[in-house]
């Protein structure tokens, strides 16, 4: 009886009144929507239509509303610690309970929120804009979204059983390797790292070749949208980026459940290894996620300000050089760590000259806008907000490029200003832009413009009000990472109010949320499927687009292939074909599922239940091998009655 | 609605400026360097802000304006040209305004980091002080004085000090603000930081590298004082402190927040050298530590390790 009482005191994270309501919350939220399935008879819906869907459409809305999630508990998470530091010598939260949050603060803002709302993005999107009736591999497509729906679902339990990594982010070693670490935690991260990195990968691979193979006929490569080079460009990084991380983590997890010295200095490894694999990933990382929401602004900023885009070939060559020059930047994440001065200098530069095509980007949306007639909707408003935050956070990250200033700025409260500066100010804004721009695109209705509004002041003060005063508490040598500090340092009052600013943030999010409920039952329905005066092919279709996406295949004659059509006034041809469409499948879900068993056995060194799940993988993908059943026909009778409703 | 955009723009500038302003107070301890080291930073940082200033400013300016003068509104007289979309000369002005500005910070980021890696000032002799944070605490060792101290460090103003900088627990990085820019502390290797005080007075450093528990409480004071000063406090510390022995150095890496300082009349001879090699430093070369010329019994002789530290300087 003690054996299995000391057994679950370990399993279950106990001694905490938060994580005992989270415990309460789970369980009854689990509750809720078991009742709500059943009472309903939903589930055999839920498993036809959603889980089992390969379609890019269903599959972008999951990925959003996965996203959306991750969204709220990272910034819960981000709440917990800004009331933690609001005061000198706080006692809200324990140094261990603090190092955990913070932790997966960063490891779910960065690959559990911004990269599937950036892959919820993709595949709203892309196939409709150069005019595909789908992805190129669709199944994979389902496949890549279980893997991240599976990780984050373990990174995410580890809070209340076993409990949650506390290396930070970054999960350096020594710090992150046994000796310092027993406990499952980091386990958990790099298994839950691991199993969504496949899925990313495989995304970067499928819309790769979505793009080079699938494009309506016509459409040249200096046609497509920008938005679609930005996806292209993002996905050659994720291609060349992840396999590193993989490595990394993959070796940090051998060292760590089966005893090998890969990063253990004592034993002849290296965990400088460790960290240059890390961001050798990290660095590019930040770009993967970026130049989507570069390629947002570009399509908003067309748009809304009525006109074509400026300098389409600047914007076309900044980003592939971007993609390219972020590989010679890794290094700037450690300065500090004792390369020499030729190292750092050649990292330094190489780091500044990223500056350059983000500058020219700049310029670019600028003069889209000059002589042109901007249309303040909520997109719009989003993308010009970004321009003066993305600036600052560009500037600062020239400064911070400064190897002998980096010394001063390293891993202080100013690095913190910054890379939420870039990720808020460029990222999440870009894709709450697209958020808006694509919503009724994807759903059929508009998000109600005052609530949004609202929601945009709200997160526009508060960012300012919660990131500004962190430079100054770098130049005031406050460092990153602390739970507490003490009184009389002069620290206090800036993070008072840098804590006012995230609960603006916060009442943003909430009145965004609200504005979402709203919209569905108030929102202004979209009948025309061009409900901004769109310039590209998703605007030609109705909203939300049929199965099948295009009735007929478009021929494309150049840029804003769309826009030249209404133009033209030319009717659409109504020869219809019987249209290819592949049939659902319920492995990807299954095989994620043991792919999750798997890495929680392996989390608990339970290599039984490893193997188990791995074993259920290898079944899953012996039997797709031999599944010929994969794809059928919609008949012409089908698409007629369709298009007529 | 536009109006509140150029008020937000507006805004955003005014509490960059009173954030810049307010940088004045001595809290700031960035901006008010007390060593050459930092000084050099610091004006790379000024430098650095104008240049990015010169270019953000402007943009934010057109930024409002534009979106001013093309909003769309009934009976808006600006031209509306919906076609025009290149211009050769405009892409060239603002491919090469950010050349030119990242040439202007190449050029002093060049210099400046090959200049940091020597001593600021050459006609003083340095001192070389061992530092290796511990969980979580950070211990001292004077190779030339032979005394240690936990969570303090003496040095003597106006001269040069080297630190040698390694860990015995996870890597931290070694932060003193006003004397200059941090370096790491890594497990099995010695890393180099030249900082200096100018003037005698106590300095705030802390640990810049997350180590697990009780890092938010890893600082540490650095007391400047003029070398008669500095080497009365060695010869008092060697008269009354107690020395730490080899099990007294077991005890202080016990994983445990120190709230206090301690200092020790001397130390277990190569212990640094000892905490490195233990910790992986035999797979390493460090030339600045001088392990070629290790004797047989692995002890180091520092004179020649000062010696080889002042060649290597040079080059």
């Amino acid at each position: 009886m003690s054996s299995i009482k000391d057994f679950a005191s370990h399993f279950f994270v106990t001694g905490d009144p938060l994580i005992y309501g989270s415990d309460v919350a789970i369980v009854l939220v689990s509750l809720a929507i078991i009742f709500v399935l059943t009472y309903f008879k939903k589930w055999g819906w839920l498993w036809r239509e959603w889980l089992t869907t390969v379609d890019h459409k269903k599959i972008a809305i999951m990925y959003l509303i996965a996203s959306l999630l991750m969204l709220l508990r990272g910034g819960i998470d981000a709440i917990l610690m800004r009331i933690q530091l609001a005061f000198p010598n706080m006692h809200f939260l324990q140094s261990e309970h603090y190092n955990e949050i913070f932790t997966t603060h960063g490891t779910i803002m960065i690959l559990f929120m911004a990269m599937p709302f950036m892959f919820a993005l993709y595949n709203a999107v892309v196939p409709l804009q150069i005019g595909a009736r789908d992805v190129a591999f669709p199944y994979l497509n389902a496949v890549s979204f279980w893997l991240f729906f599976f990780g984050a679902l373990l990174l995410n339990i580890s809070f209340v059983i076993g409990g949650s990594p506390n290396a930070g982010w970054t999960a350096y070693p020594p710090l992150s390797g046994l000796e310092f670490n027993p406990g499952p935690g980091e386990n958990f991260y790099l298994l839950a790292l691991s199993i969504s990195g496949i899925g990313s990968l495989a995304t970067g691979i499928n819309f790769l070749v979505t793009i080079l193979k699938m494009r309506a006929p016509g459409m040249k490569l200096m046609d497509m949208p920008l938005f679609t080079w930005s996806v292209l460009a993002s996905c050659v990084i994720i291609i060349f980026a992840f396999p590193p991380l993989t490595v990394a983590l993959a070796l940090l997890l051998i060292d760590r459940l089966l005893g090998a010295h890969f990063f253990t200095m004592a034993a002849g490894g290296n965990p400088m290894m460790y960290i240059n694999l890390f961001w050798i990933w990290g660095h590019p990382e930040v770009y993967i996620v970026l130049l989507p929401a570069f390629g947002v602004y570009s399509e908003v900023v067309s748009t809304f300000s009525k006109k074509k885009i400026f300098g389409y070939k600047s914007m076309v060559a900044s980003m592939m050089i971007i993609s390219v020059v972020s590989y010679f930047t890794w290094l700037h994440h450690f300065f500090t760590m004792g390369a020499g001065a030729d190292v750092n200098t050649f990292f330094a530069i190489a780091t500044m000259l990223i500056g350059i095509p983000t500058g020219v980007k700049i310029f670019n949306w600028i003069f889209t806008m000059f002589r042109g007639r901007i249309r303040l909707t909520q997109a719009m408003l989003w993308t010009i907000a970004f321009i003066p935050c993305f600036a600052i956070g560009g500037a600062t990250g020239v400064m911070l490029a400064i190897a002998p200033a980096d010394y001063q700025y390293h891993n202080s409260y100013f690095l913190i200003g910054h890379f939420h500066q870039a990720l808020i100010g460029g990222v999440v804004f870009g894709y709450l832009a697209g958020l808006y721009y694509w919503w009724p695109k994807m759903f059929g209705f508009k998000l109600d413009e005052r609530l949004g509004v609202w929601a945009f002041w709200f997160w526009q003060i508060g960012f300012y009000v919660c990131f500004m005063p962190q430079y100054a508490l770098g130049f005031m040598g406050m460092t990153r990472r602390i739970y507490t500090y003490p009184d009389g340092l002069g620290w206090g009052s800036l993070n008072l109010v840098s804590t006012v600013g995230a609960f603006l943030m916060g009442v943003g999010f909430i009145i965004q949320v609200w504005q979402i409920l709203y919209s569905i039952k108030y929102g202004e329905r979209d009948v025309t499927g061009d409900p901004w005066d769109g310039r590209t092919l998703e605007w030609s279709i109705p909203s939300p687009a049929p199965l099948y996406n295009f009735a007929v295949i478009p021929h494309v004659k150049g840029m804003d292939a769309w826009w030249m059509m209404k133009q033209e006034m030319k009717e659409k041809p109504a020869q219809i074909k019987p249209i290819h469409m592949p049939k659902n499948s319920g492995i990807p879900f299954i095989m994620s599922v043991f792919f999750f068993i798997a890495g929680f056995g392996l989390t608990f060194h339970w290599f039984w239940m490893g193997g188990f799940g791995l074993l259920g993988v290898a079944v899953c993908m012996f039997i797709r091998s031999f599944d010929y059943d994969t794809d059928y026909y919609i008949t012409v009778d089908e698409i007629k009655r369709a298009e007529a409703s | 609605m536009k109006r509140l955009q150029h008020v937000a723009t507006l805004s955003v500038i005014a509490v960059m400026t009173a954030l810049f302003i307010s940088g004045c107070g001595p809290e700031y301890m960035v901006l008010h360097p007390a060593g050459p080291v930092a000084r050099t930073e610091f004006d790379l940082i000024v430098l650095s802000t104008i240049l990015v200033a010169i270019v953000i400013i402007p943009v934010m300016a057109i930024l409002a304006y534009i979106v001013y003068r093309y909003r769309d509104v009934p009976g808006n007289k600006a031209p509306y040209m919906p076609e025009w979309a290149d211009s050769k000369v405009l892409e060239v002005i603002w491919w090469r305004i950010p050349i030119v500005i990242i040439v202007l910070l190449a050029v002093p980021t060049a210099k400046t980091t090959f200049a940091l890696t020597k001593p600021p000032v050459q006609d003083v002799k340095p001192v070389t002080i061992q530092v290796t944070s511990l969980n979580w605490k950070w211990l001292f060792t004077y190779p030339d004085q032979k005394v240690a101290t936990v969570n303090y460090v003496e040095i003597p103003a106006g001269v040069p000090v080297q630190f040698v900088l390694t860990s015995d627990s996870p890597m931290n990085s070694f932060w003193v603000p006003q004397l200059g820019g941090q370096e790491y502390t890594m497990p099995g290797m010695a890393m180099r930081l030249w900082l200096q005080a100018d003037k005698p007075g106590e300095y705030f450093g802390s640990g810049a590298s997350f180590t697990g528990e009780g890092f938010a409480h890893m600082r540490f004071k650095v007391v400047a004082k003029p070398q008669s000063e500095f080497n009365a406090w060695v010869e008092q510390a060697k008269q009354t402190s107690p020395a730490l022995t080899k099990d007294g150095y077991e005890k202080l890496k016990q994983p445990n927040v120190l709230n206090n300082t301690l200092t020790y009349s001397s130390y277990p001879q190569g212990l640094f050298e000892e905490i490195v090699d233990k910790n992986g430093g035999i797979y390493m070369n460090h030339d600045f530590m001088g392990n070629k010329q290790k004797d047989q019994s692995g002890n180091m002789n520092h004179d020649m390790q000062n010696h080889q530290m002042l060649e290597s300087m040079s080059h």
